[in-house]
């Protein structure tokens, strides 16, 4: 099609426009961590610092008061990351493991496994709510990270599962075929010719789980209470908390460092966030 | 040898059964669990005593239940129709050969990344009259500029429904730019071949093949909407007073704020049933897609 | 000795009957072709074969013992796919060691195994090259070199070389037959393609829809075929099949086909006296109509000259074939190439009717 200097104009106008939009809550954030208190209040979130003020980082990393305990939010960054990192390593690695036995091991009653597993992708997680609660507290893991742990590798295997299956699927038959002449079995399959393969759908599906669980709110802030809960849960505590005196300045300071992980993985794993993305829809 | 085979087997049995039955039966089971909880007379503790329906009826004609069903209804509509259509527009107007293509795309995407609690904390703070857009406005001189929508019982939904497309209208365009990008490339050729203009283009050709992505990108919004719980917590937290409730947090506040778990978890399989009447209709035209491709094939 | 039994084997997958009573048996040293076109059946035999799959009824003995219930891995067989199904993320040496390391095989074994199958197939140079590094020639080489490591009782080929271009196939059917006539080694192959069934085969068999058509030499597959089916697949381009009437006694019979002026008449031999006055199918090789001056053997009689209206004549260098009519019926003919014919006119041809088969046209099966 021609192009026509208007058009042209009108698209990149348009996705300026939205762009504008996308990120004005980054700018607010970013900006008015490095702003004082009463430098918002008087200009609004969204204004150039009048100062730069770098004491709100340390002021919310290490010394600032939640709930009466006045350790800023380094305990649960720390909560957080102790949950995530074996959340999100056990969860791929039995996604792989059951997406290799649903994908390459045809069973009488696959189809009906996977069948429960898309449920369990979309089951809302109040469905769970009571059980989990049961469950954690016979199991003596209450108000625990370990807990926190449970939950979300048995509820992220549904959504590992399925998309190491829909990646496996496209491995050839052949390929087994030949495996099982040359007389592999269940696991050297798997470990010597299926997990070579895997590196791509791995790194999509931890990326995944690891934005999912590192972002996530109900289950944190249900099952654990105090200096257990992850960054989510206690963010909203912060919030609660200040809500007569506002802070934002520190606030902003503390949503920056809550928001950094999953935000460094996005920009630099941003090609396997959108593959994994549109792996499932466009087929 | 035979018994060191036997123990191979049944290690590799195990192994491969464990996780997948875990998997399935938490579902099965979790969701069975609460159902039955549903239908007793637990409050703060289970309490297998029968009730019956009647958890149902006090929640269905709970006042919290109600608003929150007119809730889900404006915000749904509202919601996934301009999620959908500023997806489409972003992701049309990206295919048109621009440049920096990948800049835009990271902007217009990376809300996905970032949780719904600081979702809504960031945009209560530009919907806080005295801090935020009403602010800066009256700033620049225009005094009677009003925009304090999470303080206001009719405007605090449509605050949910703002915050809730900055987050995942950038998901819906790398769906539609996905779909867009796989339309064969002699389609257009031969489009451009029969004198067809970009929107006609557009119109009849590109649209109808992508038509799949379009149930999709409908489907995982509406679903996405009927669990959104977070974003409102961070951003109104329900309010004022009730005012912008949606399901999932009458499930949350029967069950933890007022200790009423049969109710809560009859509110929990109510939003499950709302749930389903998206999904079927879905699963039906995945399978019946499926079944039509295999017969092709 | 038996290398391979196969007996009374059926195949169903839900209601859908793939194989019907399948009973072969190969030879030691044999080198067995099953073809037909897709769909027949024959993909799904080798795998029953291999114990990939299972088989609803029936027997299959490998080496004399019974193979039912025996995993893949123990039946002493070796296979190459079409896709070659080389892993992807091993190089060519860990591809072709892969099995033998699976059995145990001690490594200075499998590193003198590997140094021999390597050099008999000229692939030393590849051997630390990962397969998407290969090129199509080079991993069918590969994917035979996997099979050749393992020295099994039999050898499985499933279309092996239907993804390769003209030329590469035609080198590498001349590897697989030397490699076939060097090892003496016993060879179950399946094919769509019939010259590569004809060129390669000691045995063919026919499938179609499930039922072996016929099981034979590849000299009598071509030449007096089972029935129908088995004249029009196998040859390029195939057996011509006209309708045709026959008149006269046994031992002197003619085949009429047409009728008035234009009918072609050709004297037929071998043909039970019960069939004079009836309709049959003729079948007549391309090959078998030819230049006048051919002269197809010194039998009297053997050849009839007559003259037949030319419709199109596609030269291919090597030769030309001819659309021609036979008393208003569709003929193809191939003649010699400096034979200048002119569409639309008639011309003479030389007909060879030694290899004349007949077939009855209710069962479709030969009569003569």
């Amino acid at each position: 099609m021609p192009d026509r200097p208007l058009a042209r104009a009108l698209i990149y106008g348009t996705l300026l426009l939205f762009s504008v939009f996308y990120l004005l809550p980054l700018a607010v954030v970013m900006l008015n961590a490095v702003r004082s208190t009463a430098d918002i209040n008087h200009n609004s979130v969204i204004a150039w610092p009048e100062a730069v003020v770098w004491g709100n980082f340390g002021e919310t990393w290490s010394r600032y008061c939640i709930a009466e305990h006045c350790t800023g939010i380094r305990p649960y960054l720390y909560n957080s990351l102790l949950m995530v990192i074996p959340a999100t390593i056990i969860s791929t690695l039995l996604g792989a493991l059951n997406g290799y036995s649903l994908a390459l091991w045809r069973f009488r009653g696959d189809g009906l496994v996977f069948f429960v597993m898309t449920l369990g992708v979309f089951l809302p997680q109040q469905m769970n709510l009571v059980p989990w609660a049961i469950v954690l507290r016979d199991l003596g893991l209450f108000n625990t990270i370990s807990g926190l742990v449970l939950i979300h590798v048995v509820q992220g295997m549904s959504f590992t599962t399925l998309f190491c299956r829909n990646y496996y699927v496209s491995i050839p038959p052949d390929l087994l075929k030949a495996a099982r002449i040359d007389g592999a079995g269940f696991f050297r399959i798997f470990w010597r010719i299926v997990l070579p393969l895997s590196p791509p759908i791995l790194v999509v599906t931890a990326i995944w789980q690891f934005t999912g669980i590192w972002n996530e709110f109900l289950f944190g802030v249900t099952f654990s209470a105090g200096q257990n809960q992850p960054i989510t849960a206690a963010l909203i505590a912060l919030a609660v908390h200040v809500s007569e005196a506002p802070q934002y300045g520190l606030q902003s300071a503390a949503v920056l460092l809550a928001a950094a992980p999953t935000l460094l993985v996005y920009l630099f794993g941003g090609r396997y966030f959108v593959r994994g993305l549109t792996s499932g829809a466009v087929k | 040898m035979p018994a060191r085979r036997l123990l191979g087997e049944g290690l590799r049995t195990l192994v491969m059964w464990a996780p997948l039955v875990v998997s399935c039966a938490y579902v099965v089971i979790f969701s069975l669990w609460t159902t039955a909880v549903s239908l007793t007379r637990s409050t703060l503790l289970p309490d297998y005593t029968w009730a019956g329906w009647r958890n149902y009826t006090v929640v269905l004609n709970s006042r919290n239940w109600q608003v929150a069903y007119a809730n889900l209804a404006i915000y749904g509509v509202l919601f996934v129709v301009l999620a959908t259509a500023v997806g489409l527009l972003l992701a049309v107007l990206i295919d048109q050969r621009i440049r920096g293509e990948n800049v835009f795309r990271t902007i217009f995407l990376y809300p996905i990344a970032v949780s719904f609690v600081v979702t809504g904390t960031v945009w209560g703070w530009l919907f806080n009259p005295s801090i935020g857009l009403q602010k800066l406005v009256q700033g620049w001189g225009w005094e009677g500029f009003r925009f304090g929508w999470t303080i206001d019982r009719d405007l605090a939904i449509y605050a949910i429904v703002v915050a809730a497309i900055w987050h995942a209208s950038g998901f819906a365009m790398a769906l539609f730019l996905a779909g867009l990008r796989s339309v064969d490339a002699d389609l257009l050729k031969a489009a451009q071949i029969d004198g067809a203009g970009p929107w006609r283009t557009y119109t009849r050709v590109v649209l109808p093949t992508i038509g799949p992505i379009f149930v999709a990108v409908l489907v995982m919004l509406l679903q996405f909407a009927i669990k959104t719980y977070d974003l409102v917590v961070a951003l109104t937290a329900g309010g004022p007073g009730i005012s912008s409730t949606l399901p999932a947090l009458v499930v949350y506040d029967f069950m933890f704020q007022r200790g009423e778990l049969g109710r809560g978890s009859a509110a929990a399989v109510m939003l499950l049933a709302s749930l389903t009447v998206v999904l079927l209709p879905y699963a039906g035209f995945r399978l019946w897609q499926n079944r039509r491709s295999a017969a092709r094939a | 000795m038996s290398a391979l039994t196969i007996r009374n084997v059926s195949k169903r997958f839900g209601a859908v009957q793939v194989l019907h009573d399948i009973d072969l048996d190969v030879e030691s040293g044999e080198f067995l072709i099953l073809v037909g076109p897709s769909g027949c059946g024959k993909s799904t035999l080798l795998s029953i074969i291999a114990g990939l799959e299972n088989a609803t009824e029936g027997r299959i003995e490998i080496g004399g013992k019974p193979m039912n219930g025996v995993p893949a891995k123990d039946r002493n067989i070796a296979m190459v796919f079409q896709s070659y199904a080389l892993y992807p993320s091993m190089t060519v040496r860990q591809n072709m060691t892969f099995g033998m390391e699976c059995r145990g095989v001690p490594k200075r074994e499998q590193a003198t195994i590997l140094d021999r199958v390597a050099r008999l197939l000229q692939i030393e140079a590849l051997l630390d090259r990962k397969p998407s590094q290969l090129s199509g020639g080079q991993r069918q080489r590969v994917a035979m070199g996997r099979a050749l490591v393992r020295d099994p009782l039999l050898f499985l080929f499933d279309e092996p070389l239907s993804n390769l271009d003209a030329k590469l196939r035609l080198e590498m059917r001349m590897e697989i037959k030397r490699l076939h006539q060097r090892l003496g080694s016993t060879i179950v192959y399946v094919t769509h393609d019939q010259i590569e069934a004809m060129t390669l085969a000691t045995r063919i068999a026919v499938m179609h829809r499930g039922v072996v058509q016929q099981f034979a030499d590849p000299d009598t597959v071509y030449n007096r075929p089972a029935n129908l089916f088995v004249a029009r697949f196998m040859g390029a381009p195939p057996m011509n099949t006209v309708p045709a009437r026959l008149t006269g006694e046994a031992g002197a019979m003619v085949a009429t086909i047409g009728q008035g002026a234009a009918a072609v008449r050709l004297p037929v031999a071998e043909v039970p006296a019960a069939w004079a006055g009836r309709e049959v199918v003729l079948g007549l090789r391309p090959e078998c109509i030819a230049e006048p001056t051919r002269h197809f053997s010194d039998m009297d009689g053997a050849t009839v000259t007559l003259d037949a209206p030319v419709e199109v004549i596609e030269p291919t260098g090597a030769e030309t074939i001819v659309l021609l009519r036979f008393g208003g019926e569709q003929v193809l003919g191939r003649v010699a190439p400096d034979l200048r014919l002119a569409p639309g006119t008639n011309a003479r041809f030389a007909v060879d009717t030694r290899k004349i088969c007949l077939f009855d046209p209710q069962t479709e099966l030969r009569i003569a």
